[in-house]
């Protein structure tokens, strides 16, 4: 197959996209400016999200704290309450919690003291005094090998790198010290209590230093754990069991959502299982696999699917529409949760991974590697991924740099009618 | 005349400045006419005022400079313009023609353009991501400039990188990640070492970069090696929403190079600020001393970005005083007006030409188009070196060169 040319469907929905395109890059010349958090339409109209109480009490997985977890789970949620809550507010409320309940948490971060850029830490300081929520000079390598010496202390340390773009310069600390002090002191000594929490992923104009996702950079470091919430609920719960596991662990928040956002966020304590996919749609023809922010473009590339509109209906063989497809959220990266993925594909025959960073070395050729060994014999299709560009992020055209719903809505096709 | 400006001056300093005995003084119009021939095109002999700077390891310049009004004329101008052109590059964040990241600095004239005026075009400038004059003064263009923060293929690196990625043959950028610009500017200064050059670089960052680990690997090794290099403190007195005493254990920042000899400058007075610039090329490149550390002591008026108002760790009043009574340009133009170089029909001239060009660079940068698609893919390696493919989202998208 000649790899340039892509398939008759590929083409037309290329041509549908470029109009698209072409409609949101004249927003740069018009008055009709993109809203300033970005385009990301699909969150505000998720179904995934959780926006009612009693479905937000009754999110999988939860644990509550003041539950013994030996007792039977209790089916009746009558008593609890949840607010409406953002991400950056769900956020905020994990820590609060942690601050709250150990008396050895520390909060850190460059401006966190005045809430942060992205106000995950509103009121912290002013709640919890100046010292134990506090700011830190411009050092980001500093912050990472400063909250690892208070983990070996046996402290909680919740240190915030303001953009994801930042860790880099603590990359050294993070995969050489923090993620090797246990093995290297052979057990004497962990970074366990050490949370570095960061914004991660685009925002629609962020260009090269605001808009990358570095979580496949981490993905072989042994001895950390890296997470990536999808809405306010995983991230309070997610967070939670972050700050008490007892590894290093680097917190991932895409950005876009901390505002768009919204669920009914249980308001106690509670914990969501690290290392565990969630299933969010389940079926039995394809799986599509992604976490944070592209979870969106997902569930709207499956509406797509399901009742395509007029311009795609042609290029969406009818047979195709009703496809069950199972959309994954895989929100640990590492360790990632191999056991769920692979039943999934063994089931479908198919798999479809999403992410934002560029294809090559990304966290999803560590994923194809693995599942086409362990469901070799299963696949009726090649491991499909849609992902960033292998680019640098220019300032123009980011929109088009991620993958989106049109883009993901042709891999599942192609990869569906393989 | 001079006596009396100073006379004048001086209740206009809070008290609280005033016992800050041993820092330099910001206030932009403290230096004295001492001599000035009836030849206009001969320099004019002026006298700085004793507190506009501070020395660490090395001896003070000495205060007596000589200026010609020309330049002091051009310096107006140029301080103006710049201004224009970042007041411009504000009003088109707030259309939202530019997006993204974009910082503004606005009341740090007297640093860049004083820099531009101490040293040879043959010098070089690293800084960090508030770079907008530096670009335009180190032979970029306002056109080149704006274009660039509003990502048109006019844009001086061709609209591909947005706000802090301008560039010049003489300036290595605008850069994003806070500090690494500084071992960075080492290294080109030792280049310009090796190679014989007569020429030095200075490596600019903020007082909030300052206290990054690599701004003291960069210290130790242009003083073991004894590079040309002048680090420049900017020290606008915040990082972000951090001022300068919460995020360093000593904001005395020329004193932070250790063996390194430093001086503290009042940058808000050019004439201070360029008298600072030629001392430090004198000491680098003339004199082979080694590297140099200079602060200069200024303020930005605005938030640090776009999104910062700039007034919720920091008071309005604070802003206000520093606006009315420390502006850099301002301060020239007294000098100018008081010395009798211009009177102020002639100054309201400059500041007209000054808004008509960046207005005429504004239109034509807006006028240009964004980049083309295909250009996403060139600049990632050299060309004709590059890898068979790059990858797109996904198959069709790969681009094969
Ligand atoms: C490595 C890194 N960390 C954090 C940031 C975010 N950031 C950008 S500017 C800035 C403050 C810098 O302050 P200062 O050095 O004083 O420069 P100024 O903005 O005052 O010119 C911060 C924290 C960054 N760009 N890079
Ligand atoms: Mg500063």
């Amino acid at each position: 197959m000649n790899p340039l040319k892509g398939t008759y469907l590929s083409r037309r929905l290329s041509s549908f996209y470029l109009s698209v395109s072409a409609r949101h890059s004249r927003c740069n010349s018009t008055s009709a400016t993109p809203p300033a958090d970005g385009h990301l339409p699909s969150v505000a109209s998720s179904e995934i999200l959780r926006t009612k109480r009693e479905a937000g009490l009754r999110t999988p997985g939860i644990k509550w704290a003041d539950e013994d977890s030996s007792a039977p789970t209790r089916i009746i949620v009558g008593g609890r309450e949840t607010r409406k809550m953002n991400t950056y507010q769900a956020i905020r409320d994990a820590m609060s919690i942690a601050l709250a309940k150990d008396e050895s948490t520390v909060v850190f971060g460059e401006d966190v003291a005045f809430g942060g850029v992205f106000r995950c830490t509103m009121g912290l300081a002013e709640e919890f005094g100046k010292e134990r929520v506090f700011n830190t000079p411009l050092t980001e390598q500093g912050i990472a090998g400063f909250g690892i010496g208070l983990a070996l202390m046996g402290h909680t340390a919740i240190a915030e790198i303001q953009f994801a773009d930042y860790i880099l310069p603590a990359f050294d600390q993070i995969v050489n010290e923090a993620a090797k002090i246990r093995y290297r002191s052979g057990g004497g000594y962990n970074a366990g209590g050490l949370t570095i929490r960061t914004p991660t992923m685009s925002v629609g104009h962020g260009a090269l230093y605001h808009s990358q996702s570095p979580e496949g950079f981490f993905m072989g470091a042994s001895g950390l754990k890296v997470v990536i919430p999808r809405s306010p609920i995983q991230a309070k719960g997610l967070l939670l069991s972050s700050i008490r596991d007892p590894n290093p662990v680097i917190f991932m928040e895409p950005k876009i959502l901390y505002r768009s956002a919204v669920e009914q966020v249980p308001i106690d304590d509670y914990e969501l299982p690290l290392g565990e996919a969630e299933v969010l749609i389940p079926g039995s023809d394809l799986t599509l696999l992604t976490w944070g922010t592209p979870v969106y473009h997902c569930e709207t590339a499956l509406h797509l699917l399901q009742s395509p509109p007029p311009e795609l209906q042609p290029v969406i063989p009818a047979s195709l529409r009703s496809a069950n497809i199972e959309l994954i959220d895989l929100r640990s990266i590492l360790p990632w949760d191999v056991k769920t993925v692979a039943e999934s594909v063994s089931r479908t025959g198919r798999l479809v991974i999403v992410h934002e960073a560029g294809m090559t070395a990304g966290v999803g050729a560590e994923i194809s590697a693995e599942i086409q060994k362990r469901c070799f014999l299963k696949l009726n299709a090649p491991v499909r991924r849609v992902t960033g560009w292998d680019l640098p992020v220019g300032l123009q055209y980011e929109k088009f740099n991620i993958p989106d719903a049109i883009r993901i809505l042709d891999a599942v096709v192609e990869t569906l009618a393989y | 005349m001079a006596s009396l400006a100073r006379v004048r001056l001086a209740p206009r300093l809070p008290a609280g400045l005033r016992v800050q005995v041993r820092s330099v003084q910001t206030t932009a119009d403290l230096t004295q006419l001492r001599d000035k021939p009836s030849d206009p095109s001969q320099p004019i002999t002026v006298k700085l005022h004793e507190d506009s700077f501070q020395s660490y390891l090395c001896d003070k310049p000495d205060l007596e400079v000589q200026v010609t009004g020309e330049e002091l004329l051009t310096m107006y101008k140029e301080m103006q313009t710049m201004r224009r052109m970042e007041m411009a590059a504000d009003a088109l964040y707030k259309a939202k023609l530019i997006r993204g990241f974009c910082h503004l600095a606005i009341g740090q004239e007297a640093v860049s353009v004083g820099l531009e005026h101490g040293i040879t075009k043959d010098d070089r400038v690293i800084t960090a991501y508030r770079c907008h004059p530096f670009a335009v003064l180190r032979g970029g263009t306002i056109k080149g400039v704006i274009g660039e923060l509003l990502g048109r293929q006019a844009g001086m690196s061709h609209g591909k990188g947005g706000s802090m990625h301008i560039f010049t043959p003489s300036f290595f950028g605008g850069n994003g990640i806070v500090g690494a610009q500084v071992p960075i500017g080492a290294g080109v200064s030792f280049a310009q070492k090796y190679m014989g050059e007569k020429t030095c670089t200075f490596a600019l960052y903020g007082d909030g970069a300052s206290n990054q680990g690599q701004v003291f690997e960069a210290y130790n090794m242009a003083k073991l090696w004894n590079l040309p290099t002048v680090f420049v403190c900017e020290n606008n007195k915040y990082g972000m929403g951090t001022s300068a005493a919460r995020s360093s254990s000593n904001t005395e920042y020329f004193k932070r190079g250790d063996k390194i000899p430093g001086l503290q400058v009042n940058g808000m007075d050019i004439l201070a600020t360029k008298h600072a610039v030629e001392y430090a090329r004198k000491w680098t490149v003339d004199d082979q001393n080694g590297p140099l550390l200079l602060e200069f002591v200024t303020y930005r008026y605005g938030g640090h970005s776009m999104s910062d108002p700039g007034t919720t760790y920091r008071t309005r009043e604070e802003v206000q005083r520093m606006r009315s009574t420390q502006d850099p340009i301002r301060g020239l133009q007294k000098y100018i007006e008081e010395w009798g170089v211009a009177n102020e029909q002639e100054l309201k001239q400059l500041d007209k030409e000054a808004k008509a060009e960046v207005d005429a660079a504004v239109e034509e940068a807006k006028a240009s188009p964004e980049p083309l698609i295909k250009d996403l893919w060139t600049d990632i390696y050299y060309k004709n070196t590059e890898p068979p493919y790059m990858r797109g989202r996904e198959r069709e998208e790969v681009h094969h060169y």
